[in-house]
């Protein structure tokens, strides 16, 4: 389980541009560095970021090694009805976290 | 970001050019008379303005806004790991922290500020990481976390963020005096390969450069910080580490009382500036 940061308008207008701010606590090893040990650490990063809008793909990022630990993505998109914003992170070794957050919309 | 700072002050946009219209003249002389004006009430308080400054106020804009907003804020990941910790029970029995203390936001409010604080039982002061551990050992019957570990520095960020705002206050303990004269002696100790002390650089270089980077004075106002040359959270202790071997000495050990005298000489030197927990620094 991840931890995550969202902020998104509880409420908004019909037609209103909203911003939504993430973060996701995450380690975004390069893959390129080596431990304490001297062997290279194993590449560990999120891949694939998306937002979905009432089901509807809204938002998708993809990242890389060069991406810092902990990434921060925001992004904006047109509040059309109330429902629920279900964002999804995707990585190495497996890693996914989703999490969903309800949006009203008058 | 609390302390009255000099701002440029930036009273006309356009340059002047020469000749000057009656009006024009008329404003210049307003002006005069107000800046004069502002030059004797700033002599008058000259005597009482703080000098001092928070890191905080030596960091660039976009790194400010980033700790400003706590949803920009990585430090508060770890603190909202902490407050889970804070009402899961340990490992060893059933009590939660939240079980003797109740809601931090009231019972830990101002505890940070008071920290290092001298503790009885070991007749010497510990820091807030280090009482953590010690309630865990007398009231939780659990091992003390590691130091630097993310569930130590998650609980001791989420106690600290219940402080923020409210001005340090530590060290005023008689019994702390003479750690407090220690760690003023560590402060001002040259030291390692360099051969530079704390003061060099903290107490009389501040606002010149390090390399590229700004020297800050030397208040541990934010701690602990998500620092970003580190991509994680990290302690005054490790941050005065960081120091000490970037000047080339053998740092003191993670828990060590002379760290812990530093830590405390630094809280005395800043009483009275407003806790920022969790920081941002670059």
């Amino acid at each position: 389980m991840a931890l995550t940061l969202i902020k998104v308008p509880s409420a908004a207008r019909r037609g209103e541009v909203i911003e939504i701010r993430t973060t996701i606590g995450h380690p975004m090893e390069t893959g390129y560095r080596p431990g304490a040990d001297g062997k290279i650490l194993p590449r560990d990063i999120i891949q694939r970021f998306t937002c979905h809008y009432n089901d509807e793909l809204v938002f998708s990022a993809e990242l890389f090694s060069a991406i810092a630990a902990n990434p921060y993505i925001a992004f904006h998109t047109v509040a059309t009805a109330s429902g629920t914003l279900r964002f999804t992170w995707e990585g190495d070794h497996g890693f996914r976290h989703t999490q969903d957050v309800a949006i009203q919309v008058t | 970001m609390n302390n009255p700072r000099p701002y440029p002050l930036y009273l006309w946009g356009k340059p002047f050019s020469g000749s000057l219209s009656l009006w024009e003249r008329v404003r210049v002389r307003a002006l005069a008379l107000g800046l004069a004006a502002l030059c004797i009430t700033g002599a008058t308080t000259q005597a009482q303005t703080d000098t001092r400054r928070s890191g905080f106020e030596f960091m660039s804009p976009s790194t400010q806004a980033m700790q400003r907003d706590d949803t920009l804020n990585p430090g508060m990941l770890w603190v909202k790991q902490g407050e889970a910790l804070w009402r899961r029970a340990s490992e060893k029995n059933t009590t939660s922290c939240a079980d003797c203390h109740g809601e931090a936001t009231i019972s830990m409010r101002g505890v940070a500020t008071r920290h290092p604080a001298f503790d009885e039982g070991q007749q010497r002061p510990v820091n807030l990481s280090q009482r953590i551990n010690l309630c865990r050992q007398q009231h939780q019957g659990a091992e003390p976390w590691r130091a630097e570990s993310q569930d130590l520095l998650s609980l001791e960020s989420y106690v600290a963020y219940q402080s923020r705002g409210l001005p340090l206050a530590a060290g005023s303990d008689a019994r702390l005096a003479p750690f407090v004269e220690r760690g003023r002696q560590h402060y001002h100790q040259r030291m390692g390969q360099l051969d530079l002390s704390c003061a060099q650089c903290h107490d009389q270089r501040w606002g010149r450069r390090l390399g590229s980077s700004l020297i800050p004075q030397s208040h541990p106002t934010a701690y602990p910080v998500y620092r970003l040359e580190w991509q994680g959270l990290g302690s005054l202790q490790r941050r005065l580490r960081n120091c000490m071997s970037g000047v080339r000495a053998q740092p003191y050990a993670l828990d060590s009382l002379e760290l812990v005298e530093l830590e405390l000489y630094l809280a005395t030197q800043a009483q009275g500036m407003l806790i920022e927990s969790p920081g941002v620094r670059p």
